[in-house]
């Protein structure tokens, strides 16, 4: 890292109707750095960054690259002046090759206007030298490749536009550990050919250990910016939610206590796919009141377990006991019925409604709750449900008439945990249950958690994130490659033993 | 304006119920003819046969779901039906069969949608060739007729000087306004439409329903059909066509997406009204016959744009 300022802004004001985004925010990024922008849900940093890229022009403030001065803020000004943005969802065309997604309406073509096939492939193939993925065929459609790889084209093609500076959006948000690893090295190579970086994450490890220096947003204003080895995670912790958060994951209360086996699982095994079973064998239990963490790499089957659990995809074998009854499930509606609950990994597609109200959100899995004897709505307890769930679980919103769409990720997140306290259930599975949401949204989420916990509710969580895994389960499982390969208790846990055994002897390599 | 107000005039309902009342007032101005029993009378026989299948389409909509198939599906009933009446069949048998056989078609629609996995618009395009050729096949081309009175009956009769389709038709209206509106069973198509994934995760059983909704559909173009055929005292082979459009966009304007999770049957209802409106308007102050498919396309379109920019003005 240089001390030559490469990127500058100034004053930054930007407005959208009812907010101010950004409030007269300074940024300054130096030639050869990795610079992270941190701050919760709202606090700026993706105006900033659609502001860098040119997608929105600022009400006021100048930006100057390189000491030239940003002129009409379009996204081929931002490109030409060298900025490049790689945005957290993919904008690849699955069904077209790597080659055509990364020159995508700009492919080498002859004096005919033909499509030069050789130099096209040729081109990405270089391109994929610089990550080392030469061995890949620049022909394969995207479709084929894993997130990962897919990202990895997403930000070769950014490359393609010889940019000085890089953003990432949230760029490990989908991926395992070992990937991050991977795509921490290509920043680092990025970085010794002279490219600079600004690095949007909510995971604050990440900022250890990939960048320089970081810029705190809170509330659309610029709080702080520091060397990365000046500071810790508190500090910017602190800064992000304008408060001191003691212990985010809050520990168990006195008063609860783990009771007796409730929920079992036996020799639960999925149908074959291909040449292996995405989930083989798995059995386990979980006692009332109990949090079980469920870790593993993404791909390592504890999604389809969960999945297969309640009933939405089949199974070839196995058993499952509640109270030490055997349950035939064959769909969510089963499971639902027993009282066991799931709440999807991914709140858009497959949680929420997004575009109907949080009152209609509200109670769409227990819904027979809210009819009479002759099957018909009766409206005024489903407002009641749903303002009560908006107290509860302290969900910002002007109304329960509000569209969900309309909410922050977090609070949408909340919607969807009200929804399953609804059923009242006797087991519930959360699945990556604080993907995308603030720090301060997390720590409501692990005590409306562990709250449930305290009224003897079985909980399974999967999650990825190996913080809080150690930090809210009471005991951990451990899957790899479709099977439970531990079985260990939180307490005493380290994250290096929860890793090993999660990656096992294969540590996935980008050239497979 | 206050909450109330504002609330009304997002109600897609109610913007077009203002549309018809505008309708009203200028063609009572218009013309001495428009503002009589009679000529009411006429719009709602003419629209009855498309609104009672429009509230099985709404429905349809509303789960994501789709069917261009109800026109053959009508002239296909009806012809069944009178056939089997010809071949001395029971009237009350031969109705209920020729109910059957549109429930039918819907189940057989349904299970290719929801089990096998086929886009709806292919699936049921493919039905509307299908059950317009077994309609030419069945009658060798030949309209049928020669049907017993009774049966006539069914659309033909008068109760208190007003014919039984417009009865039926209303009777279907308010039942299944009422039920889309507040029955738990018809709510969850809300659930389906707006997101599948999320809804079957919410113990939602889909399939069944989603094959339910087709169910209905074939079911009421079936009774469409019959009374149909019973209105008009014979079965003709090129009933219905082109009536899936006329449905589809009478429920469109009515405020349902293709995409799903929205719709109510009053809105379609109103749709519906509005399209047989227009078209008796347009006759009775003599403006060529060719020009009211043209003037159906642009209100369709109108009221889409207007929805889409609203939505659009609303957001910004």
């Amino acid at each position: 890292m240089s001390d030559t300022v490469l990127l500058q802004a100034k004053g930054i004001v930007k407005t959208f109707p009812g907010v101010r985004a950004l409030d007269n925010v300074d940024f300054c990024l130096r030639k050869g750095e990795v610079h992270a922008l941190v701050g919760e849900n709202g606090a700026g940093k993706s105006t900033l960054m659609l502001i860098l890229g040119g997608v929105y022009k600022p009400d006021s403030g100048t930006i100057y690259m390189e000491g030239e001065k940003f002129e009409c803020f379009t996204p081929h000004e931002a490109n030409t002046k060298g900025i490049s943005v790689v945005f957290q969802e993919l904008s690849l065309i699955p069904s077209l090759s790597i080659a055509e997604n990364i020159f995508a309406n700009r492919q080498p073509t002859n004096k005919y206007n033909i499509i030069d096939k050789k130099k096209l492939y040729e081109d990405t193939r270089a391109l994929l030298k610089l990550f080392e993925m030469d061995c890949v065929d620049p022909s394969m459609p995207v479709s084929r490749l894993s997130i990962a790889n897919q990202q990895v084209v997403e930000i070769l093609k950014a490359i393609s536009f010889n940019p000085k500076v890089l953003i990432l959006d949230e760029p490990t948000s989908s991926l395992t550990e070992p990937e991050i690893k991977q795509l921490f090295k290509n920043i680092s190579r990025l970085k010794d050919r002279g490219y600079s970086f600004i690095y949007i994450s909510h995971h604050l490890s990440e900022i250890f250990e990939i960048a320089d220096r970081v810029t705190v947003l809170r509330d659309g204003k610029h709080v702080s910016e520091a060397f990365v080895k000046d500071i810790d995670e508190d500090y910017l912790i602190t800064n992000m939610v304008g408060r001191a958060i003691v212990n985010m994951y809050g520990v168990r209360s006195p008063s609860s206590k783990i009771g007796k086996k409730i929920f079992e699982v036996k020799h639960l095994t999925g149908k074959k796919q291909g040449p292996r079973r995405t989930f083989d064998d798995i059995s386990f239990s979980i006692r009332e009141g109990e949090i079980v963490g469920l870790s593993g790499l993404v791909g390592a089957g504890r999604t389809e377990t969960a999945r297969a659990i309640i009933g939405a995809d089949p199974k070839e074998s196995g058993e499952v006991y509640l109270e030490g009854k055997k349950l035939t499930i064959k769909s969510p509606k089963d499971a639902i019925k027993n009282r066991i609950g799931y709440l999807s990994e991914d709140r858009k597609t497959q949680g929420l409604i997004t575009r109907f109200s949080i009152r209609e959100n509200s109670v769409s899995n227990h819904l027979e709750d809210f009819s009479n004897g002759f099957g018909f709505i009766e409206d005024g307890a489903i407002t009641q449900y749903a303002l009560k769930m908006k107290d509860d679980l302290k969900i910002a919103c002007p109304s329960v008439h509000q569209l969900v769409r309309n909410l922050s990720g977090g609070n949408q997140q909340k919607v969807l945990l009200g929804t399953w306290f609804g059923i009242g259930p006797k087991v519930l599975i959360v699945d990556e249950p604080t993907r995308g949401v603030d720090v301060g949204v997390k720590s409501d989420i692990y005590q409306q958690l562990r709250k449930l916990a305290a009224s003897n509710v079985a909980i399974l969580m999967i999650s990825s994130d190996l913080p809080e895994i150690l930090g809210v389960s009471d005991r951990i499982l451990v899957m790899q490659n479709g099977k439970i390969v531990g079985d260990i208790p939180a307490k005493g846990a380290t994250e290096e033993q929860v890793i090993s055994l999660a990656a096992g002897t294969e540590a996935g390599g980008l050239c497979e | 304006m206050n909450n109330w107000a504002k609330k009304l005039v997002k109600q897609r309902e109610f913007v077009i119920f203002l549309i018809v009342v505008m309708l009203f007032v200028l063609m009572t101005i218009a013309s001495p003819y428009f503002l009589t029993r009679a000529n009411l009378l006429a719009v709602m026989l003419g629209l009855s046969l498309e609104a009672i299948i429009a509230v099985a389409m709404v429905h349809l909509m509303v789960t994501g779901g789709f069917d261009m198939s109800v026109g053959s599906v009508v002239a296909f009933t009806g012809a069944s039906t009178a056939l089997m009446l010809r071949s001395g069949m029971p009237v009350i048998l031969a109705v209920v069969f020729g109910m059957c056989l549109g429930a039918c078609i819907g189940l057989f629609n349904g299970l290719i949608v929801a089990k096998i996995g086929i886009n709806p618009f292919v699936t049921t395009l493919s039905s509307l060739s299908l059950y317009r050729g077994l309609t030419l096949i069945v009658t060798r081309g030949q309209n049928v007729t020669g049907l017993p009175s009774s049966f006539k009956a069914i659309g033909q009769a008068k109760v208190f000087g007003i014919q039984t389709p417009i009865i039926i038709c209303v009777v279907l209206l308010i039942i299944g306004d009422i039920l889309l509106r507040k029955s738990r069973f018809f709510r969850q198509s809300y659930y389906i439409g707006g997101n599948e994934h999320a809804a079957r995760l919410s113990g939602i059983a889909v399939d069944k329903i989603k094959i339910f909704a087709y169910v209905l559909t074939g079911l009421f173009a079936a009774i469409s059909g019959i009374v149909m055929t019973a209105r008009l005292g014979s079965a003709s082979v090129t009933a219905g066509t082109g009536l899936e459009l006329r449905v589809i966009t009478a429920v469109i304007i009515g405020g349902a997406s293709l995409s799903g999770g929205e719709g109510t049957i009053l809105g379609a209802f109103l749709g519906t009204l509005l399209m047989g409106l227009i078209s008796n308007a347009l006759t009775l102050i003599g403006v060529d016959v060719y020009w009211q498919t043209f003037v159906i396309g642009a209100t369709l379109l109108t009221a889409v744009l207007i929805d889409t920019i609203s939505k659009k003005y609303k957001k910004s």
